[in-house]
């Protein structure tokens, strides 16, 4: 069936459900024991993760590891899950933050540990089931379920304004998918009277011909529900809240993962199954990711709050994703989905970060901080590293996600490409003016003067990243050459979609790319079971 | 008046099985009530509630006598037995199975646990029974007759109670109305047709191309909805539903929310689908206002409520709104998705009650959704039990509300009925704000007080236990739920 011998998704994507179902049965007493079990979970999930990596052919442009059981026959319902070279390293991503955020969570939790452990693995199963999900209503359950643990996990172990903060999450996100809902039905029921097999398996609907106007429709639900989750501006404003009052492995897994889940719902879902209308909207999201990325920028600059600042840049390193994205060619796109690992790994960075002084002095306001580096020089040297991966520095990951979306944005885009740039010279001033304030200069509060360096766990915490952010950055074809063909595949495919139906309107701009860049990299869909 | 012609047979019993096993059963608790002293032990022990509990699962056991896909009719063809009535008798028996195991304890704790609560409980079940199973206008209004005065009855049951006999008087007037309401409908259906027989009714519509008394009919057509719709409690008729729902006792209000509910809709599917699909015309645009209205008011109300009885009433009012939408829709999936939709909410809506059982005592009710502050931490499995119930009724996968939702949106798309699903999803999107505000109290806030729970019931936990795992399992696995739903209406055809 497949490479690995066994139904390796499946087991990828409810491991730690049954994790968290054993936990169930540890008695809450037993806080440490509960702990270790939550950690060595994770690292097990982590571990079979990884033959997923191993065995995956990057020869192949489509689905691998595909399963397909019945699940509910009586609506053309199936359990189809599959993973291709994007959906792929966020999975990665995801298994790797979430064994991260538990040994962070080692003392910020204090009360009804169980509960969090468990409600942290259910939370896992559902991250990793949307990104594996090929049925758009596996995906839609899976999308929902993400919401219930993350709204208790900021709601129950969250700070002061908690209960705001998760409802608003909530209901955003809810009223955003509900009327994807709709239009996953109508999409269903469009195709199943034009060919008769009504199905909500995804890679079929992908060849639905549907009528321009109804697409347009469709591709707004789906766009209002994933730019909710990005979050891209205007959408934006339940992110602060979430993520200044989650706990701090909430924030990281809410911007590590949830966010992606945004991004990777345009890249898998909304695009390609409305190609004409994603083309059409380019004007549109565009400029609305750029608004993202300079007005996230400005924003931060002004925080007085730590974690705000972090909050706000992830809008602005959302922009970058959104923006290379829809540049729709094969360097905007694969430098979209290079940042959204970049993104997961820096950004859970800083919030770890932020958690472990909060941790010691129990505020985020860079003003009660300052000279911080002579009294924790480890901590300073991680957070510099951080820091500036965060700014795309070279050398580091985030230089090569930004720099493939700038240059695939100037390809199709000069002007937006000029905009987008600026973002990155915001970024070094907010980022950089921050670091400075906190870290540099005379110590001013003397409770800072007894703070301690981070402990062993918390190095084991944060060394895993730093390696990550060099190697990504260095090293950046060893991740590359994974999702590469996915990617040509992908715009191979829209592309000769929208313009079966528009005769290349857009030809101008696609010029420079060349032609044998495009048409050389497209292999046929070949999914492997 | 050929219609009054009544043949009899034997034969005839077998098809009223179920309702002749729980009438028996009721009549020999009556019976047995008068042989007990009040305050005597055999009442202490509850026996009648066990002797109601083993009438409903001989009720249900002579139901398994007629297979699936069994079809034929009884007493001159006014009772029918058919998937359709199967399904909604065995629904029913569920309903009151649970219902029964919800009071058992708590009629008790109350000081209702006489003979005559399980009595009026299995005649008001018998009159379910007969709605879902009537083929003839008649015999539908007898039905609903004897359920609505037996469960008039026991809204006003707790009588030293003065919410509870204000629930039970509001209840009878507004009721009584509403029956004369239908009555007239009958009787004008009757007068322009010239028969009470559904199937007569139809055929009169469909083969006359002309018929002479149509603004009689239609007339007719519009007080039958206002009787249905008070039942169901629609928007406008819902008014009686709050006042009801709080002060009625829990269990019956459990029992009302969805029995009730669930036998109205199957006399009003089977009254308007079987024999006025001629007039769907005339009644689709009526039903698509009434459902847009009943989902937004039940759910803009309900956002403001303090008492969780009174929240679960105005959101009973919405579902029955979202029930509405697949009426609108008319087309097969929106039939089945009626059917499939009052089994799932069902169970999610009597296990929501029953937890509310379970967290009051004598005299302290804790129906105020404040009182529920802290519950995760004390009685977490509980909690985790109302959690579950909570996501259902708000439609959150992977619960029997979701699919359900899902089903209904999907036969409204199905019927090009667009924006009604639109205004559907969202307005299930404003419903979780008032079903997150329970767990926000359950989880996120600290107790303002210890909250007071009378000793467990066991079998009110098994009532629990049964409907958590209906939700689970209808929102798991629905496949079995949904091929029944299918089956059962295929006579519509």
């Amino acid at each position: 069936m497949n490479p690995v011998g066994f139904p390796i998704v499946t087991a990828v994507t409810f491991f730690p459900l049954a994790g968290a179902i054993v936990l169930l049965f540890i008695p809450r007493v037993q806080e440490g024991f509960l702990k270790r079990a939550a950690l060595a979970i994770s690292l097990v999930e982590f571990a079979i993760s990884l033959p997923l990596f191993i065995f995956f052919d990057e020869g192949l442009a489509g689905m691998q590891f595909v399963e397909r059981i019945p699940w509910i026959p009586e609506w053309g319902v199936n359990y189809v899950a599959g993973v291709d070279g994007i959906s792929l390293l966020l999975i990665l991503l995801t298994t790797f933050l979430t064994v991260l955020c538990i040994l962070s969570s080692w003392r910020a939790v204090e009360r009804m540990v169980k509960e969090y452990m468990i409600a942290f693995l259910i939370l896992e199963t559902g991250m990793i089931g949307v990104l594996v999900a090929l049925d758009l209503i596996l995906f839609y359950v899976f999308w929902e379920v993400t919401l219930i643990p993350m709204y208790l996990i900021i709601g129950v172990w969250g700070g002061p304004r908690r209960i705001y903060a998760a409802v608003k999450f909530f209901l955003y996100t809810m009223a955003g998918s509900v009327l994807m809902l709709v239009a996953i039905l109508a999409l269903y029921f469009l195709h199943g009277k034009a060919t008769g097999e009504y199905t909500f398996d995804l890679l079929k609907l992908y060849q639905a011909a549907l009528p321009i106007k109804t697409q347009y429709l469709m591709f707004a639900a789906f766009a209002v529900a994933f730019a909710i989750k990005v979050p891209m501006f205007p959408f934006h404003t339940w992110l602060p809240d979430a993520h200044v009052e989650a706990p701090t492995a909430g924030s990281v897994i809410l911007a590590g993962i949830l966010l992606k889940l945004g991004t990777y719902g345009f890249i898998r879902f909304a695009v390609p199954l409305f190609p004409v209308a994603a083309f059409k909207a380019i004007p549109i999201i565009s400029v609305l990711a750029l608004i993202g990325i300079i007005y996230g920028a400005l924003v931060s600059m002004m925080q007085a709050d730590l974690k705000k600042l972090v909050a706000f840049s992830s809008v602005s390193h959302l922009g970058f994703v959104m923006l290379g994205m829809f540049a729709f060619n094969v360097q905007g796109v694969q430098g979209s989905v290079y940042q959204m690992l970049n993104h997961g790994v820096s950004t859970g960075a800083l919030f770890l970060i932020v958690g472990m002084i909060y941790e010691r002095r129990h505020t985020r306001m860079i003003a009660d901080f300052g000279g911080l580096s002579k009294v924790m020089p480890v901590f300073a040297t991680f957070f510099m590293i951080v820091a500036l991966s965060s700014i795309a520095l070279p050398g580091t990951n985030g230089f090569v996600g930004e720099f493939l979306i700038l240059l695939g944005t100037f390809k199709a885009n000069p002007v937006y490409g000029v905009l987008g740039a600026t973002g990155v010279i915001l970024a070094a001033v907010y980022m950089l003016w921050m670091f400075q304030r906190v870290m540099f200069g005379a110590i001013t509060h003397k409770e800072n003067r007894q703070l301690k360096d981070l402990n062993l766990r918390e190095i084991v915490t944060l060394l895993p990243i730093v390696v990550m952010i060099i190697w990504m950055g260095v090293f950046p074809k060893f991740f590359f050459k994974k999702m590469e063909l996915s990617v040509q595949h992908f715009l191979y495919d829209i592309k000769a979609r929208y313009e079966a139906v528009m005769p290349a309107p857009t030809a101008e701009q696609e010029q420079p790319l060349g032609t044998e860049e495009e048409g050389a990299g497209h292999t046929p869909v070949n999914a492997k079971e | 008046m050929e219609i009054f012609q009544i043949q009899f047979s034997t034969a005839d019993l077998l098809v009223i099985a179920p309702e002749l096993v729980l009438s028996g059963f009721a009549l020999l608790i009556l019976l047995m009530s008068a042989f007990v002293r009040p305050g005597r032990s055999s009442e202490q022990k509850g026996f009648f509630g066990y002797t109601a509990l083993v009438g409903v699962v001989a009720a249900f056991i002579s139901l398994l006598y007629w297979g699936v896909g069994v079809e034929t009719s009884a007493f001159s063809g006014m009772v029918r037995i058919d998937p359709f009535s199967l399904f909604f008798k065995a629904l029913i028996m569920v309903i009151a199975l649970l219902t029964i195991l919800a009071s058992l304890d708590y009629a008790k704790r109350e000081g209702i646990g006489f003979g005559e609560y399980y009595v009026l409980v299995l005649f008001a079940t018998v009159g379910m029974m007969l709605m879902a199973s009537g083929v003839n206008l008649l015999i539908i209004f007898l039905g609903l007759e004897v359920m609505s005065i037996s469960i008039y009855v026991l809204a006003g049951i707790m009588r030293d109670d003065p919410r509870s006999v204000e629930a039970a008087f509001k209840y009878f007037l507004l009721g009584a109305f509403a029956s004369a309401f239908l009555l007239y409908g009958i009787a004008l259906t009757y007068a322009s047709t010239g028969t009470l027989d559904l199937g007569g009714i139809g055929l009169v519509l469909t083969e006359q191309a002309w018929i002479s008394g149509l603004p009689i009919l239609i007339t007719g057509l519009a007080l039958l909805i206002v009787g249905f719709g008070f039942k169901i409690a629609l928007v406008p008729f819902h008014m009686w539903t709050p006042d009801v729902y709080e002060g009625a006792p829990t269990s019956i209000t459990a029992f009302m929310a969805t029995g009730v509910k669930a036998a109205g809709f199957a006399a009003f599917v089977r009254v308007f689908f079987y024999a006025l699909p001629a007039l769907q015309p005339y009644w689709t645009e009526i039903m698509w206002v009434l459902a847009v209205a009943t989902m937004t008011v039940g759910n803009l109300i309900a956002l403001s409520q303090t008492n969780i009885k009174r929240m679960l009433a105005y959101s009973s009012i919405a579902h029955a709104g979202y029930i509405l939408v697949a009426f609108v829709a008319g087309n097969d999936l929106g039939r089945s998705s009626i059917l499939f939709y009052l089994l799932a909410y069902a169970f999610m809506n009597i296990g929501a009650f029953t937890v509310v059982i379970l967290l009051g005592k004598k005299g302290e009710e804790n129906t105020l959704i404040s009182d529920y502050a802290g519950l995760g931490f004390h009685h977490p499995l509980l909690a985790v039990a109302m959690t579950i119930f909570m996501f259902s009724l708000a439609g959150v996968p992977p619960t029997a509300g979701f699919m359900a939702k899902f089903y209904v949106f999907s036969a409204a798309v199905k019927a090009n009925y667009y924006w009604l699903a639109v205004i559907g999803v969202l307005n299930s999107a404003v419903a979780a704000y008032y079903y997150l505000r329970v767990l926000i109290y359950m989880y996120f806030r600290e107790p303002e007080r210890e909250l007071a729970i009378g000793g467990f019931s066991p079998a009110a936990v098994l009532a629990v236990i049964i409907s958590v795992w209906g939700v689970l399992y209808i929102g798991l696995l629905p496949s079995a739920f949904l091929a029944l739903a299918q089956r059962s209406i295929q006579f519509l055809l």
